[in-house]
């Protein structure tokens, strides 16, 4: 490693940043004062907490305390998409089971690929990663399909009334939420390298790696979050969409 | 013909804690050409919604062949007692999307032949097949949809104001249809309309007002 090192004194002046967000804040009267603070302090406390914890678990190696680590991520990622499928049924246990399946196959295949070790320094920043996305497109995937049952709630009905089964009537509005969902991970593996560095790569040549071995990692984590957007949340679609009918096969209102 | 196909007993709906229906009962009999009217918001799409398992009644009890229609299969009830509905949309890009559901949802290939057959018999033709669901008129629509619960024998059809976005040219083709499919093909219908012409050609006829039949006639 080089000498890779911020001081808090440097840590201090950088916060002159979030000083130009609260001036524009007070100039153009935008009324996010509270909230570019309170961003502010939860980055740096949020940050240092789990910095600490990090470092703790990777110095530990302990293979129960990773998968703890893991399963903690995976509940968050869970819980936060639960909260954007404006209150169906069993939210959490849907959200929990497609994002916790969806990052496991992804860590699998890494495993069985060799392309990552069973070290906590590898495992957890991965899965956090892995999560994250999953968490965003499962999210987008509940919105879409909410619109969706919003929007065609009419033709669901008439399909249903044709003799269709929930499945045969949601299964345009399934195909849509499952391609909204994937459709950011798949734009942004065409235009990586194009337009940004990707935060994996970027991190890794700042801590001195080669170019030529980042892009490797950042190609892999590009794979994996095609592979997991698409596979949570069709797990999470399938799951979801019974919750608009009832035991009688009716659209709920 | 004097089978009852439907006995409806003290059916009751709420919405909202809004009475929609109150103690509906009524008998239809196999065969039977059941017209029903009334002013609007009397309750009429409410009543074939459940009738269709689309909605559950708030209580009473709904027998279709002396069965609970609660304990049939509801795709396999629907597809025997198929529901078109007043204002239906179109689904898919294509007219033909909309013709070959009927098919996908049986697992069968699809008969354009049939498809073809009845879009003739509503006033259509094969060209019609291809078109875009958003470049055909409102009356189009409307007979594109009720083909849809045709290409598949049924035994009840319940029309909800099934001409009433039509000319008076392609609602009498319409109501030639309904009249042949009740007696040829012995059809049970029953169907809400808000034309007193079309009303009184009934074999059966309910007059319903604020959610509760206020006249009933049998031939
Ligand atoms: N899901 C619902 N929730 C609340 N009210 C409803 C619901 N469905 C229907 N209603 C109300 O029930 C009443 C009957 O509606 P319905 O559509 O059955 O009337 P209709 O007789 O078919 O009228 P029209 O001739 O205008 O088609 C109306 O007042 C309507 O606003
Ligand atoms: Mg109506």
């Amino acid at each position: 490693m080089n000498s890779l090192n911020i001081s808090n004194t440097s840590l201090i002046f950088a916060s002159v940043l979030i000083v130009i967000a609260l001036l524009i804040d007070y100039k153009e009267k935008l009324g996010l004062g509270k909230d570019i603070f309170i961003a502010a302090i939860r980055t740096v406390v949020q940050l240092f907490v789990i910095g600490y914890v990090l470092s703790y678990i990777f110095k530990l190696d302990n293979i129960l305390v990773t998968l703890f680590m893991v399963l903690f991520i995976i509940v968050n990622a869970a819980i936060n998409a639960a909260k954007r499928t404006g209150g169906i049924d069993k939210a959490f246990s849907i959200s929990l089971i497609a994002i916790g399946v969806g990052t496991a196959v992804s860590l699998i295949v890494l495993f069985v690929s060799g392309a990552l070790e069973w070290t906590p320094s590898q495992i957890v920043p991965i899965t956090g990663m892995i999560a994250s996305n999953a968490m965003t497109a499962v999210g987008v995937g509940y919105r879409s399909m909410n619109a969706s049952f919003k929007d065609q709630r009419q033709q669901v009905l008439e399909k249903l009334a044709l003799g269709a089964d929930i499945k045969q009537a949601t299964a345009p509005i399934i195909r849509h939420s499952i391609k909204s969902a994937m459709a950011p991970s798949i734009d942004r593996a065409k235009t990586v390298g194009l337009v940004s560095l990707p935060g994996m790569m970027s991190g890794l040549m700042f801590a001195g790696i080669e170019p030529t071995t980042a892009i490797r990692y950042q190609i892999v984590v590009m794979f994996m979050l095609i592979a997991t957007t698409g596979f949570s949340t069709m797990i999470a679609s399938y799951l979801a969409y019974k919750s608009y009918f009832n035991d009688r096969k009716q659209l709920l209102d | 013909m004097s089978q009852p196909i439907f006995t409806l007993q003290d059916i009751n709906f709420e919405a909202d804690q809004k009475k929609i229906l109150q103690h509906i009962s009524f008998t239809v009999k196999q065969g039977e050409l059941v017209t029903i009217t009334g002013p609007s918001g009397s309750g009429k799409s409410t009543l074939l919604k459940i009738i269709a398992t689309l909605l559950s009644e708030t209580s009473g009890k709904i027998l279709f062949h002396d069965k609970d229609i609660n304990q049939y299969e509801p795709t396999e009830y629907r597809k025997l007692v198929s529901y078109c509905f007043q204002t239906p949309s179109l689904f898919g890009d294509t007219v033909q999307d909309n013709l070959s559901f009927p098919y996908e949802i049986r697992h069968k290939e699809f008969d354009q032949k049939r498809a073809i057959h009845l879009l003739e018999r509503v006033g259509l033709d094969a060209s019609y097949l291809d078109k875009s669901i958003h470049d055909i008129s409102g009356g189009e629509k409307q007979r594109v949809a009720l083909i849809r619960n045709l290409l598949f024998e049924t035994d009840v059809l319940l029309l909800d104001e099934v001409t009433s976005a039509l000319d008076h040219e392609n609602s009498q083709i319409i109501r030639d249809l309904i009249f042949q499919l009740n007696q040829e093909e012995n059809i049970t219908v029953l169907w809400v309309t808000h034309n007193p012409d079309e009303f009184k050609e009934g074999t059966h006829q309910i007059k319903m007002v604020e959610g509760q039949i206020q006249e009933e006639y049998h031939e």
